[in-house]
């Protein structure tokens, strides 16, 4: 392996942009900013600009692809042309939008009450606008919001955050660099409603120790990032009803 | 876009023999919660690639197929070799299988499988330089899903781990204009064996090893790789079930029991060198 | 009374309590499954939501815009999940012949009707069906949509709302269970004064005095107009 030139955690103990290992990047949330959608959510992330969509329950066309006791849902997770330094040249689905869509679905799928709807299908659109690390996990987070600015119901709100490894430390929240050069990226997505995990992915090396300590701090990242959605859903409701 | 797949028409008996059964810490098969079916490791299947072995996990059949190639080297990494794994889901391999180009489970697979082999750093990437920042080896795994009878995972990376332990690099060299295949070969050299342990995610409770039944009925898989002592270079949930924390841990330490049982296997067939 | 906010996920109750609108049960708990406002009364719990849409139910009264023809009927825009169908013989009767008629003729793409909803279940789209002298094609008027579920408000106890806007207005308003409402005048003003009536009503749904305010809003709307 090549030495790294980057020092990732100085010996103040601080990360590249200042942080602590446990602390989050600055997190905003912006609800109901699309007209046309029937819910949506933008967030901000440290550098990420992410933007959720949602349309729907709607009927499904082709026929073939509806449920008859269910809702169908159907996810894209995409990223802008322009959200990387290297501009994409091709706007076919990439291997990694293709799987990210499918885990992000799946995360999703449980918690949102389906079979209140038959035959209908749930479409949720997440645009990566401007990536730095951890885009799956800001995505699933604002698309929680996106839905239930939409008014779907669901069992409850998901937030999702990444823990990892850097210079031998376990932090919290990577961004695009500590995810390249780091020793390993553990994302996670928690629904605190019931206490369970519904996305879990994890690369790089861990030692079983280490394993149990990222996940831990990355549930504590959910937990943390579920106490700003309600903050900005409140506040969204409160701004709405006057 | 990813698309809440139609669910494969699975009996009902059947759905719910397999959850009265597990309250009871019981399989259909009656196999404990922890135990893999039979395995069977064929090295040296397919003569024509470099490397290859055919895995049989209980019905479920996968060949994976290793060929080496020459080309320039990823800018950002001028002296590592070049992996790449992709996986097929033949037609003929299942009713549910459709012809065409590889959809989402299919690349999710061949992802897993990559990622295991990559961040594990099993093939010594350093190794497979011929001129830094020019030429490279590049080695192409292919998974060929034959039968799928359960838990592809498993079957794809001990197939993988297996056909790369055994393939034949054909050594080239450096020439005036380029390079040039020799006549001679050496082994791939492995500096880690990543192998994944796979179970479905039923209520509270893990099986190992799903078959083809349990899968379906139960629709979700959770993955560990591991690779020597205790160290994990991959895991994913594949499927919509939610976890619980207890649940993941507690996979991790049988994950790693398991593997054990499965690298012996591949030291008992010579495919691995014991230590 | 002003009730507490929830969003989905929190517990609004735990305990022996029904279950209403928008809530669903984990063990002991009764956790609010939309964005609104925790309701409970008479042992029951529900969420009045922000955001909800409407789903068919057999009988209501529903405002629809035609949004494709068909041979034998007409898909309808209720502003559901569900597109409704509206069966050629609500017009022509037993006489319907698709050869001799034109739907076309009688209801286009983008026209406005009233119906009631004659059947739906979870197998079937909604279908509508002209049951009464008001129902059928609507040649003019407004069409505002507002939140289903706050629909109730604009009708007020027995339509005390409803009626106070139309007399002071002058507007006649037609309610649709599914969240649209016709609003027919000559006047332009009336029509906008009414329309920002509906909005600031969705708005307040919750807040009580609502009726009072309302009165207050309408009646310096039409003392601006008389300046």
């Amino acid at each position: 392996m090549t030495e790294s030139e980057v020092r990732l955690i100085d010996e103040k103990g601080l990360r590249v942009d200042g942080r602590r290992p446990d602390e989050l990047r600055p997190i905003t949330f912006k609800i109901g900013v699309l007209e046309n959608a029937n819910g949506s959510a933008y967030i901000e992330q440290g550098k990420c600009k992410i933007i959720a969509a949602v349309y729907g329950p709607h009927e499904v066309h082709p026929r073939h692809l509806s449920m008859p006791h269910r809702a169908v849902l159907r996810c894209r997770y995409h990223m802008a042309p322009f959200s990387v330094p290297d501009r994409r040249k091709s706007p076919a689905p990439t291997r990694r939008e293709i799987e990210l869509s499918k885990v992000i679905r799946e995360a999703l799928e449980p918690i949102i009450f389906t079979e209140l709807y038959p035959r209908t299908a749930i479409d949720i659109f997440i645009e990566v606008l401007q990536a730095d690390g951890g885009t799956r996990c800001a995505g699933l987070t604002v698309a929680s919001l996106a839905l239930a600015d939409a008014g779907i119901p669901l069992r409850g709100l998901v937030a999702a955050c990444a823990a990892g490894k850097v210079d031998g430390k376990i932090v919290l929240d990577l961004n695009d660099v500590e995810d390249k050069e780091g020793e390993a990226d553990l994302p996670v997505a928690y629904i605190p409603a019931l206490n369970k995990i519904l996305l879990l992915q994890m690369d790089g090396i861990l030692s079983a120790s280490e394993f149990k300590e990222a996940i831990n701090l990355a549930l504590e990242g959910c937990k943390r990032i579920h106490s700003l959605q309600v903050e900005a859903l409140r506040n969204r409701y409160i701004s709405m009803e006057g | 876009m990813s698309v809440t797949p139609q669910r494969s028409v699975i009996s009902r008996i059947l759905m719910e023999d397999i959850k009265r059964l597990a309250e009871q810490g019981k399989r259909v098969d009656g196999r404990s919660f922890k135990e893999y079916r039979p395995i069977n490791v064929i090295t040296d299947y397919a003569k024509k690639a470099d490397g290859s072995a055919l895995v049989e996990l209980g019905t479920t059949k996968v060949l994976v197929g290793v060929k080496i190639q020459v080309g320039t080297p990823f800018s950002d990494t001028p002296d590592k070799g070049i992996l790449t794994v992709n996986a097929e889901f033949l037609p003929l391999a299942s009713e549910s299988f459709e012809p065409g180009p590889p959809n989402e489970d299919a690349i999710s697979l061949a992802r897993y499988v990559d990622r295991g082999l990559r961040e594990s750093d099993a093939l010594d990437f350093s190794s497979l330089v011929i001129s830094p920042g020019e030429w490279v080896y590049m080695v192409m795994v292919d998974v060929y899903v034959l039968d799928h009878g359960g838990n592809l995972i498993d079957a794809s990376t001990l197939a993988a781990l297996s056909a790369l332990a055994t393939t034949k690099l054909p050594i080239y060299e450096l020439t005036d204009n380029g390079v040039e295949k020799t006549d001679e070969t050496r082994p791939l050299r492995l500096t880690h064996r990543p192998l994944s342990i796979t179970f479905a995610v039923l209520g509270d409770n893990l099986l190992l090893d799903p078959n083809i039944n349990e899968e379906n009925a139960i629709g979700t898989l959770l993955s560990y790789t591991i690779f020597d002592n205790e160290h994990i270079c991959a895991c994913q949930k594949f499927g919509p079930n939610p976890l619980s924390l207890d649940m993941v841990l507690e996979g991790f330490e049988t994950a790693c029991e398991k593997y054990k049982t499965l690298l012996d296997l591949l030291y008992r067939e010579a495919i691995l060198n014991g230590e | 009374m002003t009730n507490r906010i929830v969003l989905p996920g929190d517990v609004v109750a735990e305990g022996r309590f029904r279950i209403g609108e928008n809530v669903y049960r984990l063990g002991n708990k009764i956790i609010a499954s939309r964005v609104g406002l925790a309701r409970i009364e008479k042992g029951v719990v529900s969420v009045i939501a922000l955001h909800s849409f409407y789903m068919p139910q057999k009988g209501d009264t529903v405002i629809g815009i035609i949004e494709d023809i068909g041979i034998t009927n007409w898909s309808v825009d209720i502003n559901s999940p569900y597109v409704a169908v509206l069966p050629a013989t609500s017009i022509f009767k037993r006489n319907f012949d698709p050869v001799k008629h034109d739907l076309k003729s009688e209801l286009d793409i983008g026209d406005v009707i009233i119906a009631e909803i004659l059947q739906f279940d979870r197998t079937i789209d909604p279908i509508l069906g002209f049951k009464s002298r008001e129902h059928g094609k609507v040649k003019d008027g407004l069409v505002v949509e507002m939140t289903p579920s706050k629909i109730p408000r604009l009708i007020g106890r027995k339509a005390s709302m409803l009626n106070m806007i139309q007399k002071k207005t002058g507007c006649k308003l037609f309610i649709g269970q599914n969240g649209r409402v016709l609003i027919h005048s000559q006047d332009k003003a009336m029509i906008d004064l009414v329309v920002k009536v509906i909005r600031r009503i969705e708005r307040e749904a919750h807040v009580s005095g609502l009726t009072d305010r309302i009165s207050k809003m309408l009646d310096e709307g039409m003392e601006r107009r008389t300046k």
